[in-house]
């Protein structure tokens, strides 16, 4: 009903609404997954299989879904929230009971075309469901400690459920966009900074909980964090990718190795190159130049999102604008901070541009509201 | 339907736009951050990255060298690389390596063990590197693989150059042989070079082979290969090739030395024939010896039992290695010693009643009844103790350890063999230091035939019978020639011993082989320009007890083998032209005229005309025997079909 009270008079209707979608971004997306072709061709040799068209072939079909989902008005992916939180709920659960199991994990759901990783798409249900209900919550009850509880532990029950796939990095990354969110939202700031406090004095308690009975991680996450401390400790075991890593994104130097020239990524030495680690390849073959171009890239979607949510008026388009980027920042930020060095290695992909249907998949759905936002904005 | 309030108003609203630039500063640090690090990683440590990008993908591989060649001063082939075959299978070419494996024993024979080798060895190394299946695989097995490759994926014949010995025991204890470096060699060798580590790499591990390892190694060339992350090698970027190892051409005569082996064959015994004029040994042998194939193959079990069980000591070198008492070969350095110092001229005499007193003891004479009046002359034709007792008892032990010295004899001579021995010239201060004990005139006497503490290796009696014949310090050379470049001679500037005193022991000598009465006289050469001079020696290798010499000394014959006497000769020819020295111990052959004088005769008549030498050498009487056992020589020495041989070719 709300959505009555927006001017809808003057928002675009038809195929003007095409006109009025944000442009920039989408091209900013095509180029940014264009490079993540070029990559993908490059580390398989020089062919377009097996990686690069099939991705292409993906990239298509995200924007197509980005185009239905820009298209339908903001206010319907509102009031789907809470349904979209829910449908994602259980298919986390689904996947718990009978999700196929890959590197030690149960992460998937096999739909015979793709795997669908229910995970991903929880990211940015979680993202809706909170803009929603801070779109929904009287602006002076935000702070009270009721209003506050309530949020969290939507923000908490997946952040279980995905670790206990295991996967540590998506839900770390479930958590950091949920606790973003409610800062955007306008949260005291004393509640984050007990939040601190307490994830401090947390990961003081799961260090301890080491070789204890109630071990809170699985060991190779405790032996990936070793890794990360110090690498050296295991050059040829777990430690292998990060150095391995370095190395190949180090000897890029300036201008990089050339296109499909680098020996880290040609002779194998590199991990999961086509996935996690695309971006040591881009590093390695298109130096420094090639890393920041796609560091700008990244910096400008992140732009045009964070302009198109505070151009807005409406409360949820913000808030789901804002937080769609903030997933979008993490991704990228802890992928490459992954592969230099700087982060355990998590198994985050690069967003656009690592190999993977539904992680995209879902991404682009998630520019879609972004752009249905800018549509639909109320003006 | 409520009119729904501005969304735009309250405190919280007010705070998003704020709250959305704190946060994205956040995210404008840590981008800033991440463009930093990458920075730092690829500008600054470009460099340091680069380099080990580099370590990964490059590998260097080691090209073995070829070996050096050995040869015989005719350039005959005594040491080469020959081919050696063997089948590998690269498990990720062949599929089904149960079904390879079971094909390819339908076809040759398998080793079970070598198969369980074989699978845990391509169990732990990368699918693509080819695994040994079967070595040392005969021609004809290769050619079944090969004919049948089709029915056999990722099975290859390969052939690589192993050690091989064309002469088999004719050379084994002068070339020794090669073998696998072991991990006790690698512990041997300081800084060993990193071809060594190389799998079945072969390096010297006896004799020659061992010696002149470093000439014969060459240098090892390098490339550099692309290798992924897996080892697999993905293209060749350069390569430096090695050197090949020298070859070496010997002093041997090939043919001297196989006649000399053959001659030997039956006995425990050892034979050196020394060029008068160089130094070059023309043939060095032992006997009985063994083939040094077996050794490069990897010698089993049994045949290696064989050897060492063998009382006749087959691995052992007695040329250079076997010390002796020389006995009365020895009575050369006596006499010379005694002719320097003055203490005998040549006309000089001494009674010899068969025994003579010394100190408290008795030292008797190998006649019982003595020779009675013995100058110089006859006391080296008849080889009589007592002289030697008599006249080594005046010119005291050091001066005959000097002349020993002198004469090659006592210090170790320098040829690239295994175990060369130093033998032992003793003196008054070598027993003092290594026995504590004074010296004994007793011992004078011992030593004065060569008896006691007096030990000498075959080689060194030759040098000692070259440098009484020239009157220079001869000394062995075996290698003539590395890679072209000739080695330096061994002939010797002139010794500081008279000539004319030389002159008088060389005369003696000569009338050993060539007077009626001479020890050798059945030994002598009847050819007027080949004639030649010796000297045999019995040297005892026990004490006679009182109690035997008063029951009548036991012959030889009857003792047991490991009892008897040690039968030596020395000579040289032609006596006015001396061109070969001959040195020749029948270890326990009993007498020397007897045994060891014939030998060395056929050996240096063998010399002397380069090839079998015509009856007309030969005294009459003997020319029937030497006929018989010319042809059964001659049969001996063709060359023997080897079964591994056929197999081979």
């Amino acid at each position: 009903m709300s959505y009555l009270e927006y001017a809808v008079k003057s928002t675009p209707s038809g195929f003007r609404k095409f006109l009025y979608m944000n442009w920039p971004l989408t091209l900013l997306l095509i180029s940014t997954a264009s490079a993540g072709f070029l990559m993908l061709y490059s580390v398989a040799g020089g062919s377009w299989l097996p990686w690069a068209e099939p991705q292409m072939e993906r990239f298509g079909l995200g924007l197509t879904v980005m185009f239905i989902v820009a298209l339908v008005p903001i206010w319907f992916w509102r009031n789907m929230s809470v349904l979209a939180y829910l449908g994602s709920i259980a298919l986390l659960v689904f996947v718990e009971l009978f999700g196929t199991v890959g590197m030690g994990a149960q992460r998937w759901i096999d739909l015979g075309f793709m795997r669908l990783q229910p995970s991903e798409v929880m990211k940015v249900t979680l993202v809706m469901l909170l803009a929603a209900y801070y779109d929904w919550l009287p602006s002076y009850k935000t702070s009270r400690p009721l209003w506050v509880i309530l949020p969290v532990i939507l923000i908490l029950i997946p952040t279980f459920m995905v670790l206990r796939q295991p996967d540590l990095g998506t839900s770390i990354l479930l958590l950091a966009a949920g606790g973003g969110l409610m800062f955007l939202a306008g949260v005291h700031w004393a509640y984050f900074a007990a939040v601190i406090a307490a994830v401090v004095g947390l990961i003081a308690t799961v260090f301890n909980s080491r070789g204890t009975e109630w071990q809170l991680l699985k060991d190779y996450q405790f032996r990936r964090i070793d890794t990360f401390l110090d690498p050296s400790t295991d050059p040829l075991g777990a430690g292998y990718h990060i150095t391995q890593s370095k190395i190949a994104l180090g000897s890029g130097g300036w201008n990089g190795r050339g296109f499909m020239q680098g020996t880290q990524s040609r002779l194998n030495f590199l991990p999961e190159k086509h996935t996690d680690f695309i971006f040591t390849t881009l590093a390695e073959e298109f130096g420094f130049v090639g890393g920041i171009t796609l560091l700008v890239l990244y910096t400008l979607i992140l732009i045009f999102c964070i302009v198109t949510a505070l151009s807005t008026k409406d409360r949820f388009s913000s808030l789901v604008t804002l937080g769609i980027a903030l997933n979008f920042f993490l991704f990228f930020a802890v992928n490459m901070s992954m592969v230099m060095g700087l982060a355990p290695v998590v198994g985050v992909p690069l967003p656009m541009v690592s190999y993977g249907g539904s992680a995209m998949l879902v991404l682009m759905a998630a520019f879609g509201i972004v752009q249905s936002a800018h549509i639909h904005r109320p003006r | 339907m409520s009119q729904r309030k501005p969304k735009s108003q309250g405190l919280a609203y007010k705070r998003l736009p704020r709250r959305a630039l704190v946060l994205g500063g956040l995210q404008a640090a840590f981008i800033g951050g991440l463009a930093a690090r990458m920075r730092f990683m690829q500008v600054d440590q470009a460099d340091q990255y680069r380099l080990l990008a580099e370590e990964n993908r490059i590998n260097i591989r080691l090209i073995p060298p070829t070996r050096g060649r050995i040869y015989d001063r005719n350039g005959q082939v005594i040491g080469q690389n020959s081919p050696s075959y063997r089948i590998v299978i690269v498990p990720e070419d062949a599929g089904d390596i149960d079904k390879v494996v079971a094909k390819l024993s339908e076809l040759i024979p398998l080793n079970e063990d070598e198969i369980e080798r074989a699978r845990s060895e391509m169990r732990r190394s990368a699918p693509f590197l080819p695994v040994t299946l079967v070595d040392q695989v005969t021609w004809e097995d290769i050619s079944k693989v090969a004919v049948n490759a089709p029915a056999l994926p990722g099975v290859t014949p390969e052939v690589g150059l192993t050690r091989q010995y064309p002469r088999y025991e004719d050379f084994a204890h002068i070339v020794g042989y090669v073998g696998p470096v072991s991990d006790y060699d690698l512990g041997l060798i300081e800084d060993p070079e990193p071809v060594l580590r190389i799998p079945r790499f072969q390096i010297g591990k006896v004799g020659l082979e061992a010696k002149q390892e470093t000439s014969l190694r060459g240098k090892a060339g390098a490339k550099r290969v692309e290798v992924n992350a897996t080892g697999r090698v993905m293209r060749e970027l350069d390569r430096q090739e090695g050197k090949p190892g020298a070859d070496l051409q010997l002093s041997i005569d090939a043919d001297l030395q196989q006649y000399a082996q053959a001659r030997l064959a039956g006995e425990s015994a050892a034979a050196v024939v020394i060029d008068c004029e160089t130094g070059d040994l023309r043939a060095i042998s032992s006997a009985p010896s063994f083939d040094p194939n077996l050794f490069v193959r990897g010698i089993s079990v049994a045949d290696y039992q064989n050897l060492t069980q063998d009382k006749y000591r087959p691995l052992s070198n007695k040329t250079v290695q076997g010390t002796y008492p020389p006995g009365s070969t020895f009575k050369m350095v006596t006499a010379l010693a005694a002719l320097e110092a003055g203490v005998i001229g040549p006309g000089n005499t001494v009674y010899c009643p068969g025994h003579l007193k010394v100190g408290s003891r008795r030292f008797h004479c190998w006649k019982r009844g003595g020779h009675g009046t013995v100058d110089l002359g006859l006391s080296l034709k008849r080889s009589c103790d007592v002289y030697y007792y008599d006249v080594a008892l005046r010119v005291g032990i050091d001066k005959i350890s000097d002349m020993a010295r002198t004469l090659g004899l006592g210090a170790k001579h320098d040829i690239p063999m295994s175990a060369v021995a130093a033998g032992l010239a003793p003196n008054q201060e070598w027993k003092q230091r290594v026995h504590g004990e004074e010296w004994l005139v007793g011992d004078t006497a011992n030593a004065s035939i060569g008896q006691g503490f007096m030990l000498a290796s075959p080689l060194q009696l030759a040098v000692m019978a070259a440098r009484i014949a020239t009157g220079r310090a001869i000394s062995p050379r075996l290698v003539r020639s590395v890679d072209g470049v000739e080695q330096p001679s061994g002939a010797g500037e002139p010794l500081d011993i008279s000539p004319f005193n030389l002159e008088q022991v060389r005369k003696a000598m000569f009338s050993v082989s060539n007077d009626r009465r001479g020890t050798a006289y059945r030994s002598r050469i009847i050819a007027d320009e080949f004639r030649m001079a010796g000297k045999t020696g019995t040297s005892q290798v026990r004490n006679i007890t009182k109690a035997e010499r008063a029951a009548g000394v036991i012959r030889n014959e009857d003792l047991p083998w490991e009892r008897r006497d040690h039968a030596l000769f020395v000579s040289f020819a032609p006596y006015d032209n001396p061109k070969y020295a001959v040195a020749v111990i029948i270890e326990h052959g009993g007498g020397g005229s007897k045994a060891a004088a014939p030998v060395a005769r056929d050996i240096m008549l063998q010399a002397l005309y380069n090839g079998t030498p015509p009856l007309e050498a030969y005294p009459v009487a003997d020319r029937e025997r030497i006929k018989e056992q010319q042809k059964r020589l001659e049969g001996d020495r063709r060359p023997k079909a080897r079964p591994d041989e056929k197999d081979r070719a």
